[in-house]
């Protein structure tokens, strides 16, 4: 027993690599299901995604999923992190034991040659080959004993849908033997190949490199025109070589940089020729047919923009019963919590404060899943790779391109995936602009600021009959956001981020089924966040929104200028003068003030010093829709809410930096204060700016009344 | 020999070479396979007239007709 528990802790590192859209996120979803954790919110550094699993009596191994690569060349920092991992050159993770490489059999060329750059590395690697029912529909047929005798690895035939292959994955894994790969057996030209083994042995012996190490060095230093001169780290004599070496093979007219991927691919499809048979030629496969629509020059964009609406309206309209639900549950438990506590300022506190604030947020988690369940199918369809083809000229018009556009659709669920699928792009600046204006996508945690608003003040009426108008003003706030965010890239681009404009370089892949169980995980990862939050930020910040509301106590007086004369009426009326330009009041300010760490914090603060204020539990709880509907100025008797405070209020938030965790992600992301702060300073100016106008303008088209 | 950009919806073509680009960009190309003697057909081009979507060992690629620009191909004979 003692043996056992001993040999338990032998714990092994494992990582999984592959091409985009080689099925790597699915078979790792597979190996690890719900004991993956994903690493990306503040203070946790890690930067990517990890399962520990336990693969067989004795041993377990931690899982991790690194981003896709096509090549080792480093061309993105996406590939540079995974890389890193890789090659054990990241401080954050310990040296990866055995590598898993997914290789899509449908595509087996393109995809073995990074697992054959792997094999150059001698690091011990397991390739999984997925997609072999694509294959077989395509006529391929591939005889993995043979291929794995060529390439001199173990290949296991994987099915991480059906969960097929698995096991034998598994068992791949826990075996006490994982044999180095050979030395490389591809050949080069002889002129070349002589250059390459004679660079090899000079830095094996002069910079004391590992076998491995001194010909990646050796194929890059050959391959690459770069500057020697300036290089610090290699010594004189290995520069002089490198420049004769150079030399000697342009004299002989050899593409120095084509004849390393050209012999490379000579030798894969040597493998291939061997392993592979090919019983038809190819048929129009169900993809080109549907692409002949999806990509249509007409039915395309009909088709992106029903999708985009679909999307929308079903967010709004499909979440609301479970939204219903969640709510009269929260309802219930605070009638039974009065019932039970005696009456003072701890049922006030547990009821008007915690209770208000948390359930004002939880509501919108049926939205939140909805959301991601749309924009996983998306992915995990490959119609998000369409948008992207469909999108790349009008991005380039902005001076972004295509590949943006994935990283601004996703963070309409969320800045933070959005943000860290920027690293994808290749180009810095790019990238850099992209981050910059992720952040004014109308994200997740604005939809319930949205949907309260909209619901107490925009009339229900219906537009062409099926479209309501809530659902259209809703619609129209996302559009609003993404054309800020494209005019701003195109400033940034045209100003401090100007550059040559970036390629564009896009696999277009088949269309699958998605993965229920990649999606199912992901919703339930984001819902998991989300509730966490909800049980411990929010709840804080309610708590302790309840105390400022509700001290310093008056001896007699109404809840309202009770709630006037405490320490959060206070502050809000400070900031007043401040923000009547916008129109908002005191109580408005008290909800910009709450909200400037986390912006979904406005609805709970509204629900926290409405409560206050509605003290008479006895006539039931009214929802905060009513009570912003219902409340007067003391002074006027008009109501203090109007269509246009509302328009106001949207605005300010549609644009507004209120998020402390995009903060910290722009900050590990970009490595420093700078690009934050600057983003939170452009925001705030142009949120603003733009409900200013959107304020005086309405007062003159007196929507103010 | 022609840039791959030049050619219409349905050519096909063999990469002869990539040239006149970063190269950076250039080794990208060349990893995805676009070596010389690559078989390539273009399928389309996106509504708007950029990117194109061409394939390439088996696979669909897309790029914008500039990077196209720098793939010199030979028609295939009709």
């Amino acid at each position: 027993m003692i043996q056992l528990e001993k040999s338990r802790t032998r714990v092994r590192q494992i990582a999984i690599i592959g091409n985009p859209n080689s099925g790597k996120s699915t078979l790792f979803n597979a190996l690890t299901g719900l004991r993956q954790k994903v690493g990306n919110y503040p203070g946790v550094t890690v930067e990517k995604k990890e399962g520990r699993i336990p693969i067989d009596d004795t041993s377990e191994a931690v899982i991790i999923d690194l981003p896709g690569a096509y090549s080792l060349t480093p061309n993105s920092p996406d590939e540079q992190i995974a890389i890193d991992i890789l090659l054990g050159k990241s401080p954050q993770s310990s040296p990866i034991d055995i590598v898993i490489c997914t290789i899509d059999a449908s595509n087996l060329e393109r995809n073995l040659y990074l697992a054959t750059q792997i094999i150059d590395w001698q690091i011990p690697v397991i390739l999984a080959l997925t997609m072999l029912d694509v294959a077989e529909k395509l006529g391929i047929r591939i005889d993995t004993s043979v291929l794995s005798h060529e390439l001199g690895v173990q290949v296991v035939p994987v099915n991480a849908l059906q969960g097929t292959g698995i096991n034998e994955l598994k068992k791949a894994l826990a075996g006490d033997y994982h044999p180095f790969p050979r030395k490389r057996v591809w050949r080069l030209p002889e002129i070349v190949e002589e250059e390459l083994d004679e660079l090899t042995a000079l830095l094996e012996r002069h910079e004391s490199l590992s076998s491995a190490e001194a010909l990646h060095q050796a194929i890059h230093l050959l391959s690459s025109n770069n500057g020697l001169l300036n290089d610090e780290t290699l010594s004189r004599e290995i520069v002089n070589h490198v420049q004769k070496d150079r030399e000697r093979l342009d004299f002989l007219e050899i593409d120095r940089q084509a004849v390393f991927v050209e012999s490379r691919y000579a030798w894969i499809k040597h493998v291939c020729s061997k392993s592979v048979t090919n019983t038809m030629a190819p048929p129009l496969s169900f993809s080109d047919r549907v692409d002949r629509i999806v990509l249509h020059r007409v039915w395309g964009y009909v088709i992106f923009l029903g999708l985009m609406a679909v999307l929308f309206q079903s967010v709004f309209a499909w979440a609301t019963l479970p939204m219903e639900w969640i709510s009269s549950g929260f309802d219930w438990i605070g009638r039974k919590v009065v019932e039970v506590m005696p009456p003072g300022d701890l049922r006030n506190l547990t009821v008007n404060g915690a209770l208000s604030g948390v359930s004002a947020v939880v509501v919108f988690l049926p939205q939140i899943l909805f959301l991601f369940l749309f924009l996983g199918l998306l992915e995990d369809s490959g119609y998000m790779a369409r948008a992207a083809f469909l999108m790349d000229r009008l991005m380039s018009k902005v001076g972004l391109h295509g590949k943006s556009f994935i990283p601004l659709l996703s963070s309409f669920a969320c800045a933070i995936p959005g943000i860290m699928a920027t690293r994808t792009i290749d180009s810095p600046k790019d990238r850099l602009a992209t981050m910059l204006v992720a952040p004014l996508m109308s994200c997740s945690a604005r939809l319930p600021v949205y949907t309260l608003l909209i619901s107490a003040f925009v009339p229900g009426v219906m537009v062409a009959g099926i479209f309501s108008l809530s659902g259209l003003t809703l619609l129209s706030l996302y559009l609003f956001g993404l054309i800020t965010a494209l005019v701003m890239a195109w400033l940034f681009k045209k100003t401090f981020l100007r550059g040559a404009p970036p390629a564009f370089l896009l696999e277009l892949p088949p269309y699958r089924r998605p993965s229920m169980k990649s999606i199912l995980l992901q919703m339930w990862e984001r819902s998991r966040l989300f509730l966490k939050q909800a049980g411990t930020f929010i709840l804080g910040v309610s708590i302790v929104l309840w105390f400022l509301a509700s001290y310093p106590r008056l001896k007699d007086g109404s809840p309202s200028e009770q709630l006037k004369q405490s320490f959060a009426g206070q502050a809000g009326q400070f900031i007043e003068p401040l923000i009547q330009p916008l129109g908002f009041d005191w109580k408005i300010g008290i909800g910009l003030i709450g909200s400037i760490l986390q912006r979904e914090v406005f609805v709970s603060t509204m629900g926290t010093i409405y409560n206050i204020q509605n003290t008479n539990l006895e006539e039931g709880s009214i929802s905060l829709r009513e009570q912003l509907q219902r409340e007067r100025d003391p002074v006027t008797g008009k109501p203090t809410f109007t269509l246009l405070t509302a328009l106001c209020l949207m605005v300010y938030y549609m644009l507004a930096m209120q998020c402390l965790s995009t903060v910290a992600v722009m900050r590990r992301e970009t490595n420093g204060w700078k690009w934050p702060l600057f983003q939170i300073g452009y925001m705030t100016l142009l949120a603003y700016g733009a409900t200013f106008i959107v304020y005086r303008g309405g007062l003159m088209l007196s929507l103010g009344d | 020999m022609r840039p791959l950009s030049l050619l219409n919806p349905g050519e096909r073509g063999t990469v002869c070479r990539v040239q006149g680009i970063h190269s950076t960009l250039r080794q990208r190309l060349l990893e995805l396979g676009l070596i010389s003697g690559t078989a390539v057909e273009v399928v389309c081009f996106a509504p708007l007239g950029d990117p194109m979507e061409v394939r390439v060992n088996g696979y669909r690629l897309s790029l914008r007709r500039k990077e196209a620009e720098a793939i010199l191909v030979h028609e295939e004979n009709r």
